[in-house]
């Protein structure tokens, strides 16, 4: 039997892969994106084992409604990034510096 | 779970909202570009209406509908009404300024409403999971709004930003949620609270879920150091989504705030207070001085709602109905403010000329008195000068945290308001004390100018006349 | 009930508001009847309510209009207390106000000849003019109205801003300025007071009520109170003399009277409507609303006394050898606030407030006749060029004539009345000070008398000393201006003899005014019915002396003018002191400007320039300024570095609270 630490465990180094994956890549915006939906994926790991082990269905109606809104975000997000490509011919994070200070 | 109809009356407002957005999308498809100020008069008229039929759903007691996960109160009422007035204005000021950088299409009010909604839903929240659908809805909107001019380098820089950094919080903030979920077993605001009662700070888990839904909370409301996004975001977003992100969603990031830590977590009240206080003060601080090396006002008024976002949370953390009342009357009163300070940004700027630097409003005086005048007063406003508003509402929180044993902080507070002060009348000074560059008359609709005209005087009669507002606040707080 | 007293207040300021903000638009028609429509309804209805207390159908009304805040205990409202005192005063001043709108109508009708051409303040300055004297009658409306010292404190503000306003209205004037400036600073001297007693006053009674204070007066009469050292005070004296403080600065008594005579700087209708009728009796307002704190305390009121006294006698003496006809005026009603301030002293408060009464009708009357002859004259004020101006107009002269003999009180006029009863309620007043109180009074008659004459013989008789071409376009002035003339010449003959009985010696007062039974000296007096008080009056001390003084007034000014000059070298001295004014302007510009110039600037060198701005204020904003620069220079733009900023957070966070 895997114990509920270890699902804990496997969430929380999901999280934080895809946080250092946010700020540590320095090149595309689509990286960025991907680890967002990692995310939001070490968020439903928690969910679903608490769930289990809590033995309540409340999590798991929850990570339906993540992963909904999950898809709207990348469609959302993806919208921004072509029109972000189209002004600036770049998805260089490095390159979106012109607002700043 | 039984479906009832009876719990739909409380959520009738929500419901016609829902209503009007699909309409307006459904019948803008169908408009030339000519009439689409049939889009703008319906969304207007509509928002109007919802003035009304949130008004006359109202009761004095609380309803909770919806297994629990939906609350319709005195606080919302208010709050909702407030998030209606705070958006016909924005619409109000933006449409001459959208027409003119064509950008006058039905979308925007179709995502405003969408916005709307979200903050509606965010104010009435009682679990987490109506909480978050309404963060993401009023977020997703935003996103998308911060991008409407597609043509826009900056914009679309400042989307992307917004974006990621939006999606880390909300990311963040369902870590916390998942966290207290496995703490307390339910997502229900009341069970939450009464599992709490049990518990206290000593399981790991608990904490883990407060600080990741703090920070989420942090990063809606633009807390240091959570506030990165906002000058950019701010900066590059057109001036009219900008004016609309700086009112009406700072009114519903304060109702999360309340619903979340108030409704949800008061048994974990010292240790929240005790990060509001943290994320405060450096709020008040960094905000307040690095808006005085800002030269663009949008910018430097960003900055200044990070000061502000410090003054709220300050009303919060101190954990009595007057703070909270006080923190309310706030809210409400800096999204009226900032609505007329960009009100008048968007009134000078033309196409071509976004009149968003400093050396912009040089000798405004001379080139219109009565709207200098307004613009002064918006400024008083902020800085909490009396006799207008702003005064009273900073007053009224630092009262709150005086009467919580917290002086040190509203001395804080009030040392960093008076460093804050200087760069709000130093557009006062720039628009009185300094020869005008261009001395272009300022025109604009009547609509708008009768708008901002009521606009700034109500600063002023507010700030003469606060009773009637505070006991709106007191009363919602209460019930 | 309450809707009326809205009405009286409002409308005034409603006026005032579209006159001074769409004055352009409206044009100079529009602003006068805007306003003047105003404030003749506020007039109507005053006069609607003093006949319902006359007729006794009209209940006193005391209540809140809006809770403005409420902070730690003490209530701060707006609210309206209108009893019989209230709905005289506000009958006063509307109508005197009324009357001030429709003569300025002519009196301003060519204002722009008083400005330089092309001047920026010189553009609608009609439509602001009226829009001032409008806020103005709003400002003394909410004073006499109110119910708490709160809204006193503001009335008294705001009337003193308008006052200021008004006397350098003609701000290209460098005289004006001064004026308005030395009238502004005079009254923070008083206000300071009035304020601290205010203050005083929700310290020790814990509101601001006014029936409140009054309830609880008596408990604390005995209160004693150490403000420095181990001395104790009397609370009610200390209480009473800081809040008669801001009446000496508001009402003109010495040595807060410099202002009064500078104010005259002020177009004409302003110095009759504020300078003589309705705001500088503020304080004797005040301090008979104030009555039954100031029957706590003796010593108080002896102070009183003695400051009216003073007042009374010694700047009338001023008026004897001035020159400009404003300015005699000026001292004059100097001279009539010291009488109003001498019968509060002596307990006599019906008295003082009747005098008021009576006061601000003959004095507004004489100050609009002399505006009428400075229109005539064209804009000389100098009465040593007039004279002989009875033959050009007759309407001027016989309501001139009134006002001057209902100022000396010549029995049966209304002055008559009022002063008489002053001279006796004082005669038979006990406290300190009476004695020497009561010799200047009577003496303050003769001189009263010497110089109204003075000023009506040169102005009116005698030779015509004015140039030709002045006296080629002399002529009456129009209606707008004889016509508020003969309006107010007709309360000056008749409403003292009217009213005396009821409102000096009758109950019109009663439950108003509070007189301790010990200071009842008007009740001492032996009031037998109006005829008995006219002919007991008839052949008295004070009438005979009246009479000595126009008889020498005309002994000099009309059959022998070489006597005046005659006297002037003979007494030299005494005639320096008076053209000095007693030194008191000089002494204040050496010592209080002077000195307040000197530390001012030492603190400015030292303290200012080189500690705070050098220091605090330009090395902080330079500090801060600095600051700013380099921590702007964290938000970089790059999105990376934003999300480490918020890890960052996070980790700080979490240190923090996970233990």
């Amino acid at each position: 039997m895997i114990a509920l630490s270890d699902y804990l465990m496997l969430g929380a180094i999901l999280f934080s892969l895809s946080i250092a994956g946010i700020f540590l890549n320095r090149k595309n915006v689509i990286i960025i994106l991907m680890c967002v939906e990692l995310m939001l994926l070490a968020v439903n790991m928690n969910f679903i084992a608490f769930s289990r082990f809590l033995d309540d269905s409340a999590g798991q109606v929850f990570v339906f409604f993540i992963l909904t809104v999950a898809a709207a975000e990348a469609a959302i997000g993806l919208a921004i990034l072509i029109v972000l490509f189209r002004n600036r011919r770049t998805i260089n994070v490095a390159d979106l510096d012109a607002l700043k200070g | 779970m039984q479906f009832e109809a009876s719990n739909l009356i409380p959520v009738v407002p929500e419901l016609f909202i829902l209503s009007l957005a699909c309409l307006v999308l459904v019948i803008d498809l169908f408009i030339d570009d000519e009439q689409r100020i049939f889009t703008y008069a319906l969304t207007q008229v509509g928002l109007v209406f919802a003035i009304f039929i949130t008004l006359s759903v109202g009761q004095t007691e609380a309803q909770i509908v919806f297994d629990g996960s939906y609350i319709r109160d005195g606080m919302s009422d208010v709050l909702k009404v407030s998030i209606y007035i705070v958006t016909i204005g924005a619409f109000l000021y933006s449409k001459e300024y959208l027409v003119e950088h064509g950008l006058f299409k039905g979308e925007y009010y179709v995502l405003g409403l969408f916005a709307v909604l979200g903050m509606m839903v965010m104010v009435s929240a009682q679990s987490f999971l109506t909480a978050y659908l309404g963060l993401e809805l009023l977020s997703l909107s935003l996103y998308a709004l911060v991008a409407f001019d597609r043509d826009s380098k900056t914009g679309s820089e400042a989307a992307m930003k917004y974006f990621v950094l939006g999606a880390i919080a909300s990311g963040m903030l369902l870590y916390g949620i998942s966290m207290i979920y496995g703490a307390t077993g339910a997502l229900n605001f009341t069970t939450v609270t009464t599992a709490l009662m049990g518990t206290g700070m000593e399981d790991i888990v608990l904490v883990f879920g407060l600080v990741f839904v703090v920070i989420g909370l942090a990063f809606k409301l633009g807390a240091v150091p959570f506030h990165m996004w906002m000058p950019d975001v701010y900066h590059g977003a057109p001036t009219a989504v900008a004016q609309f992100l700086s009112s009406a969603p700072k009114i519903a990031a304060f109702a999360l705030a309340m619903r979340l830590l108030v409704d949800g977590m008061l048994p974990l009240h010292s240790d929240w207070q005790q990060m509001l206080v943290i994320l405060a003060i450096l709020s008040m601080a960094l905000g307040n001085v690095i808006a005085i090396a800002q030269t663009n006002i949008k910018r430097m008024l960003a900055y200044s709602t990070i000061s502000h976002v410090g003054f709220i949370m300050m009303g919060i953390l101190a954990g009595t109905s007057e703070g909270y009342s006080a923190s309310m009357f706030y809210a409400i009163i800096y999204a009226v403010t900032s609505l007329g300070a960009f009100g008048i940004i968007i009134l000078l700027s033309k196409k071509g000329f976004e009149a968003e630097n400093l050396d912009d409003y040089k000798g405004l005086h001379e080139r219109s008195p009565w709207f200098a005048a307004m613009m002064m007063l918006f400024m008083f406003s902020m800085a909490g000068v009396p006799p207008t508003v702003g005064f009273w509402a900073k007053l009224f929180v630092l009262d709150a945290v005086v009467s919580v044993e917290l002086t040190w902080v509203a001395l804080v507070g009030v040392f960093f308001s008076i460093i804050g002060a200087f760069y709000y009348i130093r557009i006062i000074k720039l628009m009185y004390f300094d020869k005008a560059e261009n001395v272009l008359p300022v025109i604009g609709n009547l609509d708008t100018r009768i708008a901002l005209s009521v606009n700034g005087v109500l600063m002023l009669a507010l700030g003469l006349f606060p009773a009637a507002l505070l006991t709106i606040c007191v009363r919602a707080i209460g019930s | 009930m309450e809707k009326i007293y809205l009405a009286i207040a409002f409308t005034p300021l409603v006026g005032a508001i579209i006159a001074g903000f769409w004055g352009a638009r409206i044009g100079r028609a529009g602003a006068h009847w805007v306003t003047s429509v105003g404030v003749g309804i506020s007039a109507f209805l005053s006069i609607i309510v003093l006949l319902g207390f006359i007729s006794g159908h009209r209940e006193v009304f005391n209540g809140s209009v809006y809770t403005w805040m409420i902070s730690d205990g003490i209530t701060f409202e707006v609210g309206f207390l209108v009893d019989s005192l209230t709905a005289m005063m506000m009958a006063v001043v509307t109508f005197v106000s009324f009357c001030v709108h429709i003569y300025t109508i002519g009196y301003m009708a060519h204002d722009e000849e008083n400005w330089p051409a092309g001047s920026r303040a010189g553009t609608n300055s009609y439509q602001r003019f009226f829009s001032y004297i409008s806020l103005f009658t709003f400002s003394m409306l909410l004073l006499v109205m109110s119910n708490n010292f709160m809204q006193l404190f503001f009335g008294w503000e705001a009337v003193g801003l308008v006052s200021y306003l008004l006397i350098g209205f003609w701000s290209n004037r460098e005289t004006a300025i001064f004026a308005n400036m030395k009238a502004f600073l005079v009254n923070r001297v008083g206000d300071f007071g009035f304020l601290l007693g205010i203050a005083a006053v929700a310290m020790y009674f814990n509101t601001v009520d006014y029936a409140e204070v009054f309830a609880k007066a008596p408990e604390l009469a005995n209160t004693q109170i150490q403000i420095w050292g181990d001395t104790s005070w009397s609370l009610m004296t200390v209480i009473c003399i800081l809040l008669f403080v801001g009446a000496m600065g508001k009402s003109a008594q010495v040595p807060l009277h410099v202002w009064l005579p500078d104010s005259m700087e002020g177009p004409t209708p302003i110095s009759a409507l504020i300078h003589a009728a309705t705001m500088v009796t503020a304080g004797i307002f005040m301090v008979a609303r104030m009555s039954p704190l100031y029957e706590l305390s003796e010593t108080a009121l002896s102070f009183i006394l003695i400051i009216g006294a003073t007042t009374a006698f010694f700047t009338g003496l001023i008026g004897l050898v001035q020159n400009d006809i404003k300015r005699v005026v000026a001292y004059s009603t100097l001279s009539q606030l010291g009488y109003m301030t001498v019968a509060l002293g002596a307990s006599a408060y019906a008295a003082g407030i009747f005098h008021l009464m009576t006061h601000a009708f003959f004095k507004a009357l004489l100050f609009l006749a002399a505006g009428s002859v400075i229109i005539a004259m064209h804009h000389e004020q100098d009465m040593r060029k007039m004279g002989g101006l009875k033959k050009y107009m007759p309407i001027t002269y016989w309501t001139s004539l009134i006002g001057s003999l209902a100022l000396i009180g010549l029995p049966g006029f209304s002055g008559f009345f009022s002063k008489d009863s002053i001279i006796e309620a004082v005669h038979h007043s006990q406290i300190a000070g009476a004695g020497y109180a009561y010799l200047m009074v009577i003496l303050g008659v003769f001189v009263t008398a010497l110089y109204s004459f003075r000023m009506f013989f040169m102005v009116f008789h005698g030779e015509e000393r004015m140039d030709e071409h002045t006296k080629h376009h002399l002529h009456e002035s129009p209606k707008v201006v004889t016509v508020p003339l003969i309006m107010l010449a007709i309360p000056s003959v008749l409403i003292g003899g009217m009213t005396i009985s009821g409102v000096v010696f009758g109950d019109w007062f009663k439950d108003v005014i509070h007189v301790a039974p010990a200071h009842d000296v008007l009740k001492e007096i032996g009031f037998h019915g109006t005829i008995g008080f006219f002919f007991h009056g008839l052949f008295a001390l004070p009438t005979l002396l009246a009479a000595a003084g126009v008889g020498v007034a005309y002994m000099i000014y009309m059959k022998n003018p070489e006597i005046a000059d005659k006297i002037k070298s003979a007494a030299s001295p005494l005639y320096a002191l008076l053209d000095k004014k007693y030194f008191f302007d000089e002494l204040y510009q050496a010592v209080f400007a002077g000195g307040s110039r000197w530390l001012g600037k030492i603190l400015w060198k030292a303290g200012d320039q080189t500690l705070i701005d050098g220091l605090v204020v330009n090395g902080s904003a330079r500090s801060v300024g600095f600051f700013a620069g380099i921590i702007r220079q964290i938000q970089t733009g790059y999105l990376y570095h934003y999300a480490f900023a918020m890890i960052l957070g996070l980790l700080l966070l979490l240190a923090l609270f996970v233990n």
